[in-house]
């Protein structure tokens, strides 16, 4: 909403030398929150003139230019500019005659551009300054030629200053208005907040007229057949008549720029005043020609598929919840939101009917949201409009019809209201102080409410207040401890921090959480966050182990057209981090993003047809329904690893990411959460076949699966734009948690001597070293106190297809000193069921 | 060669003098050691001499044996000496020979960061729990009761339109990305025993493209707290407390009024620091109010009985005028330079 000054003037005080930034700040104090100012962005000189002479002078590319003597200033006078009461003056136009008054800009003046005007050759002249157009001074988009002060009607003097003449000194406060606050809408509605923000003297436009009664009827029937959630579609409908408008009078310059600064483009007389007087009292008003009706007017539901074509020009499909303004020809509005063709004022129009009505604003909201056309009338309806203001409104354009282009009002006319009474609320005494935190006094309660429009009633315990009509979103004390709150000022609330009841801190699984991060992080990789939005092939591929398709959601209105689903693993978001980085020379990576990835089951139908209402606690069934129906959003960690891991050093060589590295990260994980990841030879269709690990966890129900490890299948990598070799590791990080903060049962620390050994296994090359460290550790008996692989060979000295695998064991018995012979005979009890198991046979 | 055939004062004193200055004369523990050899070891002047002590008659016995003791003790003390000295002398040469630059160290791994966002949400979190309150969660992906009518969003709402708000396919099935993180209210206050004070940190998702000001994915913290009796005073307090051990004992909160649809009376919240990004000014946070009645209602509350507060703030926003951040592309597009200024903490 843009609030003229000089228009919020006429409602409110506002003290001299009151600056734009002042009412900004005044408005933002009771809730209006300050948006841009707007000025006419120009400063003079810029006088009236007199053209004196025009002479037409044809150019050699054929172009017929005027060489005029313009008098800028009364004889004997100087100029504005200081320069000759008559300048010469080269102009283009030719919409304008001798003796004509025209609008100078003289040398000095700077139009919105900014432009700035100065002497200039051209066209074999000193052309001296400028004769304006309405465009070039921002007051519309008229282009056709010059303004011709004489069809505005204004005969001023010559050297009048033109900037106050036509109202261009005039500035705007823009305002975002909230949702709750139809009635800010309008000059009225801003007025009265400013007046509860400074105190000034409010004088409502509303109360400056009366709804004079028609002497003529003029048929109207309300006709809903299917009132929107319960709700009448037109609640008021005035109608008043206004004939013998002239339709070659020009709209008034303030009324131009006034509009101008809110917003609004100048059409015609008799459209600018309907504006006028919705910016004005916040009501929306529709004229029509009245030569143009047939018959009376009927307010209804359209017929589902009927078809109506709209002020734009384009014909829409109606809808059964639409509501119709018709005569006996058909459709002539699609109420509240926008007007037809057939009835259209137009540039012929005399005779003209006036509509000022009140309808839903729910019925309003669907019909712009449906046929995409939001309006200044819409938008005001949506929120809102004061019932009690339409026959006021009505009256006021008549006023200014009658008053500006020569109307006249004969009485036809008609009033329908039925504006269902205001329920009043209920207001206990000390309910606002009790909520608020602040002691109003009785006086501060009642006297904040009388201010903004609200009638008040005693009771024994407390108030009963009827709030005013433009006031719809009161609807229950809290809103009205609002209002109390905010007249009275919100800077008055007192600071007082409440105890909460102590608190067990971070959940168990928000603190692992944090501590995977930290400990990721503290190993060298760097925490990312990526957009969750991916293609669907990226899910395909990565989602699940094998494809080829993978449950996954799709979002309905996606911004990237080209990534429409919401991920089911957080790898291909990484994979796009990896490729930007080394797109900007970061070559060497390793990024990681813990979140939540989104894995529907397939068959399972989520979400559901019918939403429960608000207001009102689902029942245990309906909540668990709506649980139910949110697909499984499980946290997962993901790493991705290229480049070198170690970057090549004085005294280091480098060292290349690899599945190993995924691998270091996942035990980084495992470690953080204190639950054991455990790692077998697996496979996965996004990675390297006989690079893949797959990540268990040890569950009630056995070894649980939570991820997987390894490096991305060359050909995938290639597509992601990445280097061949790309490590990745993906673990889901609520199946991880679920196993994490079982109490730990501590395990004596031995401290008898220990017996070293190492040992050589030559098994079948592809026997997984990990199956065999797991069978000496089971093998070895309680011995073993501590077992590692410390070399893979493969070469002279083994068999081709077979590996030796040494390991360094280390026996211990808790209560004495082992003999050489206890820790072998236990070694080569590890070795004999190694043997029976993987054929192992001692390395000689 | 001295004649070493007679223990005599004049022999044994040459020969500690010969062993003392040969003593003297070694620089390093080689020579220290030949000359241990050639003036302590069997063929040394002094041995042979102690080797007479047998023919020595019984009453020179004690004399002579007390000449050599001295002597004997005079070159070990004098060795002992020289030996801790070379001793010392050789390993201060050897560190210093085993001298780097630990300028050109090599480091283990390349350097890894946290990502500011998650760092200041969990900030966020600690100031809270510190006061007792609980972290609470919900998922992203949310029914529409949870996002919009349970928090008294009429079902006509403009923020339930197409432009603000990623529905899921197909829309009749009412689900959403949460546009806010308001929804864990609901989900607290559903399942938690009264009184709530939570705080959920969170993912949210509005369908505004990315440009220097915007991302359609973003973090808010939402704080809830009901209870019996609290007033918007006490939403004062805990904004104040919250943001002065966030930003320090200068900052200062202003509430606005304002509009939401789970709030009434509702409060834009506005932040004001010396240092912030231009300057000490006032800077939109977030919103707050007490929590609407409506919203209690959905989850089974009397309003009558209980009354509560709710708040909101961006997490985008306040690092970019806390840390100076001008860009939001900066924060979402991942380029691990962003993260490394931050290093393990915010």
């Amino acid at each position: 909403m843009r609030v003229p000054l000089s228009w919020l003037g006429e409602f409110v005080d506002l003290a001299p030398g009151t600056t734009p930034e002042d009412v900004h700040a005044a408005l933002v104090s009771v809730g209006l929150e300050e948006e841009e100012i707007h000025r006419f962005e120009l400063t003079g000189p810029i006088v009236v003139g007199q053209v004196l002479e025009l002479v037409g002078e044809e150019q050699t590319n054929g172009k017929t230019i005027n060489w005029c003597q313009v008098r800028v200033a009364p004889d004997g006078e100087l100029a504005a500019d200081g320069g000759p009461a008559v300048h010469g003056i080269v102009c283009g136009a030719h919409n304008f005659v001798v003796g004509d008054k025209v609008v100078v800009t003289l040398p000095g003046a700077v139009l919105p551009g900014p432009f700035p005007i100065a002497p200039r050759k051209t066209y074999g002249h000193v052309s001296d300054g400028m004769i304006a157009s309405a465009r070039e001074l921002g007051l519309g988009d008229e282009h056709d030629g010059i303004l011709v002060l004489g069809s505005l009607g204004l005969d001023p003097e010559i050297g009048t200053d033109a900037i106050s003449l036509l109202g261009l000194d005039d500035t705007a406060v823009e305002i975002n208005v909230t949702p709750d606050r139809g009635y800010a809408f309008s000059i009225r509605g801003v007025a009265r907040e400013y007046a509860h923000a400074t105190g000034a003297a409010f004088r409502d436009p509303a109360l400056a007229l009366t709804a004079d009664a028609s002497t003529v009827a003029f048929p109207v029937s309300i006709h809903d057949a299917a009132p929107v959630r319960g709700r009448v579609g037109a609640s008021v409908f005035v109608t008043r008549a206004v004939r013998g408008v002239d339709p070659t009078r020009p709209s008034p310059a303030w009324l131009i720029a006034r509009l101008k600064l809110a917003g609004i483009r100048s059409i015609s007389l008799i459209v600018d005043v309907t504006n006028y007087v919705m910016i004005e009292l916040g009501q929306p008003i529709h004229g029509y020609d009245l030569d143009k009706l047939t018959g009376g007017i009927t307010v209804r539901r359209a017929e589902p598929g009927e078809k109506f074509t709209t002020l734009d020009d384009v014909t829409r499909t109606l809808n059964a919840e639409d509501l119709l303004i018709t005569d006996e020809s058909g459709p002539i509005g699609l109420a509240g939101v926008m007007g037809g063709q057939s009835t259209e004022i137009g540039s012929a129009t005399t005779n003209v009917l006036i509509e000022a009505a009140n309808f839903d604003p729910v019925s309003i909201a669907r019909t712009a949201r449906r046929h995409k056309l939001p309006s200044e009338a819409s938008r005001r309806f949506e929120r809102g409009v004061d019932p009690a203001v339409a026959a006021v409104a009505a009256a006021r354009v008549v006023q200014l019809l009658v008053e500006l282009a020569g109307g006249e009002a004969d009485g036809l006319g008609s009033l329908h209201d039925a504006t269902p009474d205001t329920a009043p609320i209920y207001l206990p005494t000390g309910f606002i102080s009790g909520l608020i935190g602040l002691e109003y006094t009785r006086d501060e309660v009642r006297s904040s409410l009388a201010e903004i429009g609200a009638s008040l009633e005693e009771t024994q315990t407390g108030l009963s207040v009827t709030a005013p009509s433009w006031r719809p979103d009161l609807t229950d004390k809290w809103t009205l401890a609002e209002e109390v709150a905010r007249i009275v000022g919100y800077d008055r609330i007192p600071s007082v921090l409440p105890v909460a009841p102590p608190g067990r801190g971070l959940t168990h699984a928000q603190t692992l959480r944090r501590q995977v991060a930290q400990t990721l992080a503290a190993t060298g990789h760097t925490e990312v966050l990526a957009y969750p939005f991916v293609a669907e092939k990226s899910n395909n591929s990565f989602g699940l182990p094998v494809g080829p398709k993978v449950p996954q959601i799709r979002v309905a209105n996606p911004l990237d057209g080209e990534a429409p689903f919401l991920r089911t693993s957080i790898l291909p978001g990484l994979l796009q981090i990896a490729h930007r980085n080394r797109s900007r020379g970061i070559v060497d990576l390793a990024v990681f993003e813990l979140g939540l990835v989104f894995r529907p089951v397939a068959g399972i139908r989520y979400g559901g047809d019918v939403v429960p209402p608000g207001a009102v606690r689902p029942s245990a069934q309906l909540e668990a329904e709506l649980n139910a129906g949110i697909p499984p959003q499980p946290l997962s960690v993901a790493v991705v690893l290229t480049g070198a891991v170690v970057r090549p050093q004085p005294g280091q060589p480098p060292v290349a990411a690899s599945w190993r590295h995924a691998l270091a990260a996942v035990q980084q994980v495992a470690l953080a959460a204190g639950v054991p990841i455990t790692v077998r030879q697996g496979s996965h269709q996004a990675l390297h076949p006989g690079r893949t690990a797959e990540l268990f966890v040890t569950t009630d129900a056995g070894a649980t699966s939570v991820g997987y490890a390894g490096e991305l299948l060359p050909s995938i990598a290639r597509g992601a734009d990445l280097p061949a070799v790309v490590a990745v590791a993906e673990i889901d990080l609520t199946a991880v948690f679920a196993e994490a903060g079982a109490e730990l049962r501590a395990t004596p620390i031995a401290t008898m001597p220990a017996a070293t050994q190492d040992l050589s296994l030559v098994v079948d090359a592809g026997v997984p070293a990990g199956d065999v460290l797991r069978t000496l550790l089971e093998g070895c008996g309680p011995l073993l106190d501590h077992a590692e692989l410390v070399d893979d060979y493969r070469g002279t000295g083994v068999v081709t297809g077979r590996k030796s695998l040494t390991f360094a064991l280390r026996f211990r018995a808790p209560d004495r000193t082992l003999t050489a012979a206890e820790a072998s005979d236990a070694k080569l009890a590890g070795v004999a069921v190694a043997a029976a198991r993987f054929g192992a046979t001692l390395r000689e | 060669m001295p004649d070493l055939s007679e223990i005599s004062e004049p022999v044994v004193s040459a020969a500690v003098a010969a062993a003392l200055a040969a003593i003297a004369a070694a620089n390093d523990s080689a020579a220290l050691k030949t000359v241990r050899t050639e003036h302590t070891g069997e063929a040394s002047p002094l041995a042979r001499l102690n080797a007479l002590m047998r023919s020595v008659p019984g009453n020179q016995k004690a004399a002579a044996g007390k000449l050599l003791g001295q002597a004997r003790g005079a070159v070990a003390q004098a060795f002992t000496a020289r030996e801790a000295a070379i001793t010392e002398a050789e390993a201060t040469a050897q560190l210093a020979a085993e001298t780097v630059d630990v300028t050109a160290a090599a480091s283990a791994w390349n350097p890894g960061a946290r990502h500011p966002l998650t760092l200041l949400q969990e900030r966020v979190a600690d100031v809270f729990v510190g006061m007792g309150w609980e972290v609470a969660e919900g998922p992203e992906l949310e029914s529409e009761w949870f996002n919009f009518d349970a928090l008294n969003f009429d079902e006509d709402h403009p923020a339930r339109a197409m432009q603000d708000t990623f529905f899921i396919d197909p829309p009749e099935a009412h689900l959403v990305l949460r546009t806010h993180t308001s929804p864990v209210q609901l989900r607290a206050l559903l399942s938690r025993e009264l009184p709530v004070y939570v705080v959920a940190p969170g993912r949210v998702f509005r369908t505004d493209e990315l440009d220097a000001t915007h991302t359609p994915v973003f973090h808010q913290i939402e704080g809830i707290a009901v209870d019996k009796g609290l007033t918007m005073a006490h939403l004062r307090g805990t904004l104040d407390h919250f943001v002065k051990a966030m930003f320090g004992p200068e900052a200062k909160v202003r509430l606005r009024p304002n509009y939401f649809p789970f709030t009434e009376p509702s409060a834009e919240l506005d932040l004001w620091h010396p240092t912030f990004k231009d300057g000490a000014r006032w800077i939109e946070w977030g919103g707050c109010g007490m929590v609407n009645a409506n919203v209690l209602r959905s989850a089974g509350i009397d309003p009558e009985v209980y009354s509560g507060f709710a708040f909101g703030v961006g997490v985008e926003r306040a690092l970019m005028f806390r840390n100076d951040v001008k860009d939001m592309h900066d924060m979402v597009e991942g380029d691990v330079r962003f993260s490394q200024q931050y290093g393990m903490s915010v």
